[in-house]
């Protein structure tokens, strides 16, 4: 009966969009099952009904729909994000943005290319390559992840140290709001008159708007690029080895650090060559022109050499650059081939507080009986330790769950933060509450409500309710000892 | 530097002007105070919170108070030979550093290494209803929540009352040197569109009567390289030129002239407005003393996809600001109730209607 009824309000909601093609229209359980996650697959939910318009002024007439029906909208780009951004609602509409998949223009003079929002990250580097252009930004799904969900999300990745996130790296967006009006923020100059709304929009999780433009800025490619890798038998030396290569005066294009778990699962799958013995290794790219390079390459070499290297390696070639590369994007997967289920965590920290965090993540591991492997966008302290557990035995999700909060929760304590480049979503709501306090939230909630008042962009994610945090609290005192009682709590 | 902590005493007070109902005008050194439109309110100096909070330079942050002298945080940072990338624009040795984050003006190296809030990590914020808040944080990556501390650059104290900025410092360059060419405006903008599109170590780029500066930065052996691909011609006789520009003391920015600042796409063209012109960022930012209309130069500016500013000689015939369209003004009406209900921090200064 109830199924019924959904049915008869589904048909009701259709048939004031007379607009639509049937092709943009999901309805059937199967189909719209492909919906039901992101790139978080613990997170599961069917939706209500899936849409995949195809112009703006379809996206205008959906959203003033949902308005004036009440009806909440998540959007959704290539839902390869990691908190669960996208996660469906039952009973709300899942806008897809995917067949916004065009470049529309590209601006050599300016180095500005317009692109709709499906468009994959890597497709716009491919498409200006040709000018001697690329697109920073490169987070490590980059073949599939597209550009409008890099800005609802404020995505980084390896480069992010020297050439900034996604929001260093735009100049204008369209956002279509929930009355349906179609802004411009931003432009193509290099600032715009008032508020600065670009950088707000930049990495709200949908809750403010509908991105279904956005103009990104191109750098010329560098001249040249080198990579360094290096072996520390103590992940200590390598952080210091870190520290000393900035306080140089250099900003590597990337410093990345694996452990040895990491390092271990990763030559197993791709055979990049690392060390196995090694408790730890950077890999260091310098890039810029071609002098430059040269000279950095042996400042760094010696700099890693007094900071206690086992081992010190140039890639010889380009083929050996990109394998030394390859280890450390597939670190993902390759976890994933030794353990049945990998939870990724995205906390960032000072970089002086890593060998206390990583000792403490280990004491967690060793408590909770689950392994994890840390991978570290060491330049700039964005730390992703990978829990391993299997969610066919029973209660294991819910223990890595509970680990996976207390990393969070240190990363707090330490003075960084839950995320760093992932978002929030649904996955890391609860440690929102312990990130900020009430006064906090309620800005938040009250920015939200400028753009938002009936609270039907994204509800549930991102920011969370007072009294949910109120409960979240609770349940943690219940539990035991609060994990950090120095922090204000409500 | 002193080190006083006065967020008690400058949050306490924009409470009292919450209960009370009463505009407040935020300033440090009044060194911006020409910088859009004068608000009738009660004063609130926030030039004795002072203090660097925290610097480390291995980890290239630097957290500091306000009311913070520009000078001093940039002699630290020297000391250290780190920097602010975005060179904010400096009026007077008092400038404040929260100043320099409210107004959100960057210098000569903008296009290069970022403007003032692409440095912006976190702050501390005094909203309208008096509660001390902070967003961000002092790590590089951050997501969680909205950017509200980004927010802040360039909202000219209308959201909020800023107490501390975290920042990202950048090393300072090895090297620089200022090359100089004969060129037309228009010889130079092609050429700057030239230049940037190519790998060179670029942190400067102007034009100004007939002649082309182009500031090379970086190690010692990549500028020697771009020095020789483009051809020397060392700039001896201005050896303060770009700070010059930062500090508006070239002899461009004293007359008495209106003083307007055009930004537009970079590779525009020369504009068909009479005047005297200092092209910088490449081309993006553009100043002009001008009797035009704010009509005409508005109306040019936006048609080739930019905005234009009346830097200095705004009055109250004229908004110093580029006019929004209606929904967007809106918008920003929303958004600055969100965080001052009773509309007691500054203002006026930004939009008369905000």
């Amino acid at each position: 009966m109830k199924y019924a009824a959904q049915m008869s309000d589904l048909d009701t909601f259709l048939a004031g969009l007379p607009d639509l093609p049937d092709h943009c229209v999901v309805r059937e359980s199967e189909e719209r099952r492909a919906y039901e996650c992101d790139g978080l697959s613990a997170y599961r939910r069917m939706p209500w009904l899936v849409l995949l318009p195809e112009t703006v002024e379809q996206v205008q007439a959906i959203v003033r729909h949902c308005q004036s029906s009440g009806i909440p909208v998540v959007a959704r780009g290539a839902g390869t994000g990691l908190s669960g951004g996208a996660l469906p609602l039952e009973n709300g509409v899942l806008l897809s943005l995917a067949k916004f998949n065009r470049i529309l223009d590209i601006d050599v003079a300016n180095r500005l290319a317009r692109v709709q929002p499906g468009v994959r990250n890597l497709a716009i580097s491919e498409a200006v390559d040709q000018h001697g252009l690329y697109y920073a930004p490169d987070p490590s799904s980059q073949i599939a992840c597209s550009i409008g969900g890099n800005v609802a999300e404020n995505a980084g990745g390896v480069h992010c140290l020297k050439y900034g996130l996604t929001v260093h790296n735009i100049s204008e967006i369209q956002l279509v709001t929930i009355d349906g009006e179609l802004l411009t923020l931003g432009g193509r100059a290099l600032d715009a008159a008032g508020y600065d709304l670009l950088a707000l929009l930049t990495g709200s999780e949908g809750l403010l708007g509908i991105i279904v433009e956005v103009t990104v800025k191109l750098l010329p490619k560098p001249e040249r690029a080198q990579v360094i890798l290096a072996a520390f038998d103590d992940v200590t030396k390598a952080g210091a080895a870190v520290g000393s290569i900035i306080a140089a005066g250099i900003i590597p294009a990337g410093l990345e650090m694996m452990d040895k778990l990491s390092i271990q699962a990763a030559e197993d799958f791709v055979h990049a060559g690392y060390p196995l013995d090694a408790a730890a290794i950077l890999l260091c790219e310098l890039d810029g022109t071609s002098e430059e390079v040269s000279e950095h390459v042996f400042k760094v070499r010696e700099l890693l050499k007094s900071s206690g290297a086992t081992e010190v390696r140039t890639a010889k070639s380009d083929a050996e650059r990109v394998r030394f590369w390859k280890g450390r994007k597939a670190a993902f997967p390759a976890v994933g081939r030794i353990s049945p289920d990998y939870y990724c965590m995205d906390g960032t920290i000072p970089r002086k507080a890593l060998p206390q965090v990583l000792q403490t993540i280990e004491d967690l591991s060793k408590q909770y009986g689950l392994p994890v492997a840390n991978v570290f966008h060491a330049g700039d302290g964005n730390l992703h330790p990978l829990i391993l557990y299997d969610a066919n035995k029973p209660g294991e999700l819910e223990r890595t769950e509970e680990f996976g909060g207390r990393i969070l929760e240190l990363c707090i304590s330490v003075g960084g933060t839950i995320t760093g480049e992932h978002g929030v979503g649904m996955e890391k709501i609860n440690q929102m509450c312990t990130q900020f306090n009430e006064a906090e939230l309620q800005q938040f909630h009250a920015v939200k409500a400028a753009f938002d008042p009936g609270g039907l962009l994204n509800p549930g994610k991102a920011i969370p309710t007072l009294a949910r945090c109120a409960e979240f609290g609770s349940m943690h005192v219940h539990g035991g000892q609060l994990p950090f009682p120095e922090l204000e709590r409500f | 530097m002193s080190d006083a902590d006065l967020t008690e005493s400058l949050r306490a007070h924009v409470e009292q002007a919450f209960i009370e109902r009463t505009p407040l005008n935020i300033h440090g050194a009044r060194s911006r105070a020409f910088y859009g439109h004068a608000t009738d309110a009660a004063d609130l100096d926030i030039s004795a919170h002072q203090g660097v909070i925290n610097y480390e330079p291995s980890e290239l942050v630097l957290q500091a108070r306000a009311g913070t002298r520009l000078v001093d945080i940039e002699q630290l940072l020297e000391d250290n030979r780190q920097m602010l990338g975005f060179e904010p624009l400096r009026f007077s040795s008092d400038s404040t550093l929260g100043g320099a984050i409210a107004s959100g003006l960057s210098g000569p190296r903008r296009p290069f290494a970022g403007a003032v809030r692409d440095a912006v990590l976190g702050a501390g914020v005094i909203n309208g209803k008096g509660e001390a808040l902070r967003f961000g944080g002092q790590v590089m990556k951050n997501v969680a929540g909205y950017d509200l501390s980004r927010l802040m650059a360039g909202a000219l104290g209308t959201l909020g009352v800023l107490t501390d900025i975290s920042m990202k410092v950048v090393p300072r360059p090895e090297s620089e040197y200022t090359l100089r060419q004969s060129a037309s405006q228009q010889q130079a903008l092609e050429r700057f569109a030239g230049w940037m599109g190519r790998p060179l170590p670029l942190s400067g780029a102007c034009w100004h009567d007939g002649h082309l500066y182009l500031r090379l930065a970086g190690s010692e052996a990549s500028v020697r390289q771009a020095q020789q691909a483009l051809g020397d011609a060392k700039l001896r006789e201005q050896p303060d030129f770009w700070l010059s520009l930062r500090e508006h003391s070239h002899a461009f920015f004293t007359r008495s002239m209106p003083l307007w600042r055009l930004s537009v796409p970079p590779a525009t063209p020369p504009l068909a407005l009479d005047g005297d012109w200092l092209i910088e960022w490449g081309g993006a930012q553009r100043w002009l003393h001008s009797d035009a209309t704010a009509e005409r130069i508005r109306g040019i500016a936006a048609e080739v996809g930019g905005h234009a500013t009346l830097f200095r000689g705004a009055d109250d015939n004229c908004e110093a600001f580029h006019p929004l369209p209606a929904p967007l003004l809106a918008l920003h009406q929303r958004l600055k109730k969100s965080f001052d209900p009773a509309g007691i921090l500054n203002p006026g200064r930004m939009y008369r209607d905000l």
